[in-house]
């Protein structure tokens, strides 16, 4: 829930816009009051300050810019944005002049309103919240889902709060599962930019005829059916985090791009000539390793290096297995919530299971796996027939004494198709046999894919 | 147990609207009703601007749903305004009864070109959800992942969570 409680005084002599302007605000979660000419305002306060006054230019008696002459007089710290019915560019000139934040028109487009207000008020705060931040904090706060109180956990807990407070650009880098885009979200809401949003995008899942549109936006009538206009994922990040995910798989063209706006943090949208800025941080996230992309000349060096700056690297879950129980439960109370049932625990035979299983696909394989046992469950705990891989893959049928040639080769298999996501032909190029082969073998075995 | 109301104003999709009932149903675990309305809604429209004032249309219904005991969602395809704003995705009363979503503008089809109902759908629960919890009091979440995060472009329709946080769910649920 919101915790914003700055004061905003809203100065307008129609009654209808103060009113519209006082709910809007209100849901906001601010303190908000209004005054129906600049006499009222300037009485309510000297009575008590307010951090932001927005003001009709136009007003019967005292006009906005008199009285933002007089509010300036009395706090220069208090913010006021002017608001005209028609934009007049010598007056808006003579309002920043005179100490105006900035001047929107009416009606003025809700995006812009609020970013602009929450900008404002944003600079304001951080003057003093900078200084706090200046230490590391004592406790980062968590993601509802990033759990796990492993040393390897409590190590990436450090990392986080080493660099959240800075600015710096995070390469995360660890096996597919194991909770990336988790670490950004956790880097991102112990940041100064929490205010902000955190854009994901999934690079590995943008196709290039779009591209340009996803992440730079369009004008309104860019393109046939292009109604209204949209912004793209770099606009949607200003003051907040860009989350670059799987960014090895970029292509040359997009390097160039990613680098250039990475760099001059100013693009343009697709129709437009309007240079846009924004103020992102940079998270990327990766299982692939990049040096050697540089290596064999996939991905550009001069990327690379500007991306390269403060890594972390997430432990798969086998590696840290200590933390199964409680995420087990975890996802266990999500789901029986969610689904509406009364499984409240799981069995001990399926517990030590899931202690033993290797967990290729990581916390996400173990979620899915979770999630299904919900849906076919039928008592009060989880039990191993309820599992998704039991008969599969079960460990006494394959933990570390089965040292047949069949096992080893499921085993094998099974973790070359996990680290390709389960790209079908990526994982038989790299087993060298051919598609077919290998849809027989995953038959054979019976491997589920645990993203499906 | 809170009534929810959704009262379809110049909206014609009917199979659209049954959609969102169940899906309300699963979410809000409310008991939930359609409430069809006499209501003219083209004494709102604003010639000049194209458009019809959100406000106006809630002062009115309010008017005509005395007999509907708990909260009133009016759903419709009219493009929403209030005056000083360019547009609304809808307006709740706070800690209140009414409630507007308007879908005009939730259409991905104005935007990419490319018609999504799938898109559409879950942008209208996403709006739905936000202004029944304005209704049951809640403000604005910082929680991106929250369904109540404010959201005054369809970017931010769109990258916010379709569900309550938990300290918003919470609230909701001791007031249901």
């Amino acid at each position: 829930m919101s915790n914003k409680k700055e004061r905003i005084l809203i100065v307008d002599d129609e009654k209808i816009v103060r009113e519209s302007l006082f709910h809007w605000f209100e849901e906001e979660g601010f303190y908000v009051d209004t005054a129906e000419d600049a006499e009222i305002a300037l009485r309510k306060f000297d009575k008590g300050k307010y951090d932001l006054l927005l003001v009709d230019m136009k007003m019967p008696g005292m006009s906005g810019l008199e009285l933002l002459t007089k509010i300036k007089e009395i706090d220069k710290d208090t913010i006021v944005i002017l608001i005209t019915a028609f934009a007049s560019v010598p007056s808006a000139i003579k309002a920043l002049k005179d100490g105006a934040y900035d001047y929107v028109t009416k009606p003025v487009d809700p995006d812009e309103l609020e970013h602009l207000v929450k900008k404002a008020l944003e600079q304001k705060s951080l003057k003093v919240e900078n200084e706090q931040l200046k230490g590391n904090l004592e406790e980062i706060i968590k993601p509802d889902n990033l759990i796990g109180e492993s040393p390897q956990m409590k190590k990436i807990y450090e990392l986080i709060n080493t660099v959240a407070t800075t600015d710096t650009t995070v390469m995360l880098r660890g096996e597919s599962g194991t909770g990336k885009e988790l670490v950004a979200k956790a880097i991102h809401i112990n940041s100064k930019r929490k205010y902000f949003p955190i854009i994901p995008v999934n690079c590995g899942a943008l196709a290039e005829s779009i591209l340009e549109s996803e992440l730079f936006g369009h004008e309104k009538g860019a393109f046939t059916g292009a109604q209204f206009r949209r912004k793209g994922k770099f606009e949607m990040a200003d003051g907040g985090t860009i989350f670059l995910d799987e960014i090895g798989s970029i292509t040359q063209k997009m390097q160039v791009e990613l680098l250039r706006v990475i760099e001059s943090k100013q693009f343009s949208r697709v129709g437009g000539n309007e240079v846009i800025r924004s103020d992102f941080r940079v998270i990327i996230a990766t299982n692939e390793p990049l040096e050697d992309l540089v290596k064999q000349g996939k991905f550009r060096e001069d990327l690379y290096y500007r991306l390269n700056v403060f890594t972390i690297i997430i432990p798969p879950l086998r590696e840290r297995t200590g933390d199964i129980p409680v995420l087990a439960f975890y996802f266990l109370n999500k789901f029986a919530t969610s689904m509406n049932k009364q499984i409240k625990g799981i069995s001990e035979e399926a517990m030590d299971f899931l202690y033993k299983y290797d967990w290729p696909g990581n916390v996400r394989e173990l979620e899915n796996a979770i999630e299904r046992a919900v849906v076919v469950g039928k008592g009060d705990k989880i039990l191993v027939d309820d599992l998704p891989f039991h008969v599969s893959s079960s460990p006494s049928a394959n933990g570390d004494g089965d040292k047949s040639m069949s096992s080893i080769e499921k085993k094998h298999i099974s973790r070359v198709l996990n680290e390709n996501n389960w790209n079908i032909s990526k994982s038989a190029v790299e087993l060298e046999i051919d598609r077919v082969t290998l849809y027989n073998k995953i038959s054979k075995y019976g491997l589920r894919n645990p993203y499906k | 147990m809170t009534d929810i109301f959704l009262a379809p104003v110049k909206f014609s999709n009917s199979s659209f609207l049954k959609r969102i009932l169940v899906e309300l149903n699963r979410k809000f675990r409310s008991s939930l009703n359609v409430l069809n309305l006499e209501y003219d809604i083209e004494k709102t429209f604003s010639k000049e601007r194209g458009q019809y004032f959100s406000t106006q249309i809630i002062a009115d219904t309010s008017q005509l749903t005395g007999d509907a005991a708990g909260k009133v969602l009016l759903i419709t395809e009219a493009d929403l305004y209030v005056p000083v704003l360019t547009f609304v995705f809808g307006e709740a009363q706070l800690n209140g009864k009414h409630s507007i979503v308007s879908v005009c503008r939730l259409h991905e089809e104005f935007y990419s070109g490319i018609s999504d109902d799938e898109l559409l759908f879950k942008r209208t629960i996403k709006e739905v959800l936000h202004e029944l919890g304005h209704n049951f009091g809640l403000l604005h979440c910082i929680d991106w992942d929250c369904v109540m995060h404010s959201s005054q472009g369809i970017e931010e329709v769109d990258i916010k969570g379709e569900f309550y946080c938990r300290n918003c769910a919470s609230h909701i649920e001791a007031l249901k």
